[in-house]
């Protein structure tokens, strides 16, 4: 049963100062799952996040990732273990091309980072690589843009390019539909069921987006104040009271 | 970027289409010291002609010196403070070694290929492998004692070692060694590479040696490694998070950054047969900022212009505008910040290549203007 299990937490705590925004948390992700982590605003979804791709040490705790320890690796090192992420807040890089964004992560599992004498772009694995994700990521038509002057649901796209292009096993999103508006919505989750199905990939989900979260996730974990409040199938999720109580009632009563 | 790669290898001249300007410079520079000789007739190695040599070697020396600090702050991201620290590094490294021990060796040992003498050759040749040690080593003891600093606090950090260095080759302990304040002066060179004996000699491998270091810094910024670095200075954290280590990359840089600086700085103690503190100093490190600055960051072409401007100020303004020049060039260098806020050569970039960008820059430009 554990070969089924590609990432664990163990008891993971994070404190800043006197706040505990991730409070003693354990959970496991099994291969080729949509797993969805709602909670409201300052739950600690992030901060897991960060905890789980390295990007801050945890107070306590553990992460596995395929059963290996991997709590003290640097985000670089999780990178070619197969961890992406992206970023609640668009993280990009501005001032480069759309292609060129992609390029950097499709170069960045190669062999060729250290050639100081090459042109870059005689590469042509890294380009060909780039122009097949802006396809999958819907940019086509795009690749000269400088990212900053993408429109804002473009840069979320771009966000999701630069995570795929680094091949990861394991994806993580954070909030990828944030600040997007309502009609742009269904393509991005068409885009992100595309990702993790086809290409038997694992991933975690953190959304707001009740309906989007319970018609595409196969698990749900419900977080609060930094704990874990339950998990379940979206259908036991649904009907549990104890979330219904804390949190769901007020969710569907706003999209209502 | 290129969108329609190339499939087929061109032939090796003609990858340097974009370097067509550079070229025609290249040709115009060799040809000046004989084209000043037969209009003046003053000779090569003599008068005027001689004279514009040596402001040329000047200017070819520091635009290479500018470029590496290019590479650091321009392409790199990284504000150093202490970039000096390589460019008298290699200076001193050149100067000591051939005032202590070349003379010593060419004295005691003669080398020869037939009849040949190569005597000198070798001796130069082994004081540049020191040369590029030096500077490579100064290169990884900035990028060492930073990993962990950023902003201000890198930059503080950066100056504190450019200025121990300046300190130590002041310290009165090494007089007889380094000359402590007043540097060391007419150090041996070759004659066939004495500045004053030939100096036709020494402008063109100066020129060479410009020309070289640009099209390889050219490469390497356009290299897997290169663009790596660039993104280094654009988002550190997403650059981790796509599996690169940041650490790895600004070493890299600086060591890069560190090695044609050094290199410049032997040139120049060949040059002026000298090592002087002034070259370790903050002066030497805010020229190279006001030059790139003024030709414009991350370009390289930027910083040769500034350079060449740089030669030209110094020059002509101090006939023109007596002792107060130095004010002309500040509001001068104010006002070019000001209304050219990527530099020359990136301000003209971005409005001829980036049209979508640019414009947006130049309406922040426009209106910055009306704000006055
Ligand atoms: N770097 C940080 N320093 C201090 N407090 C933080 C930091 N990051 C997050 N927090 C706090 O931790 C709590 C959880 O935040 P976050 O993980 O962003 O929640 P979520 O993503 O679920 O909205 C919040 O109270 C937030 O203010
Ligand atoms: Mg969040």
């Amino acid at each position: 049963m554990t070969e089924d299990i590609l990432l664990e937490a163990r008891n993971l705590t994070k404190a800043f100062g006197g706040l505990v925004a991730v409070d003693d948390v354990s959970i496991k992700i099994r291969k080729k799952t949509m797993h969805a982590i709602i909670g409201p605003n300052g739950a600690g979804k992030t901060t897991l996040f960060n905890l789980l791709s390295g990007v801050l040490p945890p107070t306590k705790g553990e992460v596995y990732y395929k059963g290996e320890e991997i709590t003290k690796l640097p985000p670089y090192k999780r990178a070619h273990l197969g961890i992406g992420r992206t970023f609640q807040i668009t993280n990009i890089f501005p001032n480069l091309s759309v292609m060129e964004n992609v390029r950097l992560a499709a170069q960045a599992k190669g062999k060729d980072n250290f050639k100081l004498l090459r042109r870059a772009d005689d590469f042509q694995q890294y380009i060909d690589k780039a122009e097949e994700i802006i396809e999958v990521v819907s940019l086509k038509g795009k690749e000269l843009f400088l990212a900053r002057d993408l429109a804002h649901g473009e840069k979320r796209k771009l966000e999701l390019g630069i995570m795929l292009a680094c091949d990861p096993e394991l994806l993580l999103f954070d909030e990828p539909t944030a600040g997007m508006s309502s009609e742009q919505v269904p393509e991005l989750i068409d885009i992100i069921t595309n990702i993790v199905h086809n290409g038997d990939r694992t991933a975690i989900l953190v959304e707001h987006r009740m309906d989007m979260v319970m018609s595409i996730s196969d698990i749900i974990t419900v977080m609060n104040q930094g704990r874990i409040l339950a998990e379940g199938s979206p259908g036991e999720i649904a009907s549990n009271p104890q979330v219904q109580i804390a949190y769901l009632g007020d969710l569907y009563g706003e999209l209502a | 970027m290129s969108q329609t790669p190339l499939k087929t290898k061109k032939p090796f001249f003609l990858r340097f289409k974009d370097e067509r300007i550079l070229l025609i410079l290249f040709a115009l520079m060799l040809a000046f010291p004989f084209v000043m000789n037969l209009i003046t007739g003053s000779g090569l190695n003599d008068g005027i002609t001689k004279f514009w040599q040596g402001q040329l070697i000047i200017f070819f020396i520091m635009a290479v010196f500018a470029m590496s600090y290019d590479l650091l702050i321009g392409f790199g991201g990284i504000l150093s403070f202490g970039h000096a620290a390589s460019f008298g590094g290699g200076a001193y490294t050149f100067a000591l070694l051939m005032e202590h021990w070349a003379p010593n060796f060419i004295g005691k040992y003669r080398i020869l290929i037939g009849s040949l003498d190569i005597t000198e050759g070798i001796v130069l040749l082994i004081v540049f492998l020191a040369v590029v040690l030096v500077s490579i080593l100064i290169g990884l003891l900035f990028s060492a004692t930073s990993i962990r600093l950023k902003g201000a606090y890198f930059a503080m950090l950066t100056l504190a070692l450019g200025t121990a260095m300046f300190i130590l080759v002041k310290a009165t302990d090494f007089h007889e060694w380094t000359g402590a304040d007043e540097g060391l002066h007419g150090v041996y060179v070759p004659d066939w590479i004495n500045p004053t004996q030939n100096r036709l000699t020494i402008y063109l491998i100066s020129l060479v040696f410009l020309v070289v270091c640009y099209l390889v810094m050219k490469r390497m910024v356009n290299s897997p490694t290169g663009r790596v670095i660039i993104a280094n200075r654009e988002n550190e954290d997403r650059m981790r998070m796509i599996g690169y280590n940041p650490v790895l990359y600004r070493t890299i840089a600086f060591v890069s950054a560190s090695f044609f600086a050094g290199l410049a700085g032997a040139l120049y103690s060949i040059w002026n047969t000298s090592a002087t503190p002034t070259m370790v100093s903050a002066v030497t490190t805010v020229n190279a900022l006001i030059m790139t600055i003024l030709g414009g960051m991350g370009t390289l072409v930027g910083p040769i212009l500034g350079a060449a401007i740089m030669q030209t100020i110094s020059q002509f303004f101090y006939t023109w505008f007596g002792a107060r020049w130095p004010l002309v060039f500040g509001v001068l260098f104010i006002l070019i910040v000001m209304f050219l806020p990527y530099g020359i050569i990136g301000t003209w970039r971005m409005k001829r290549n980036d049209i979508k960008g640019g414009w947006q820059k130049l309406l922040r430009l426009l209106s910055k203007k009306e704000d006055l």
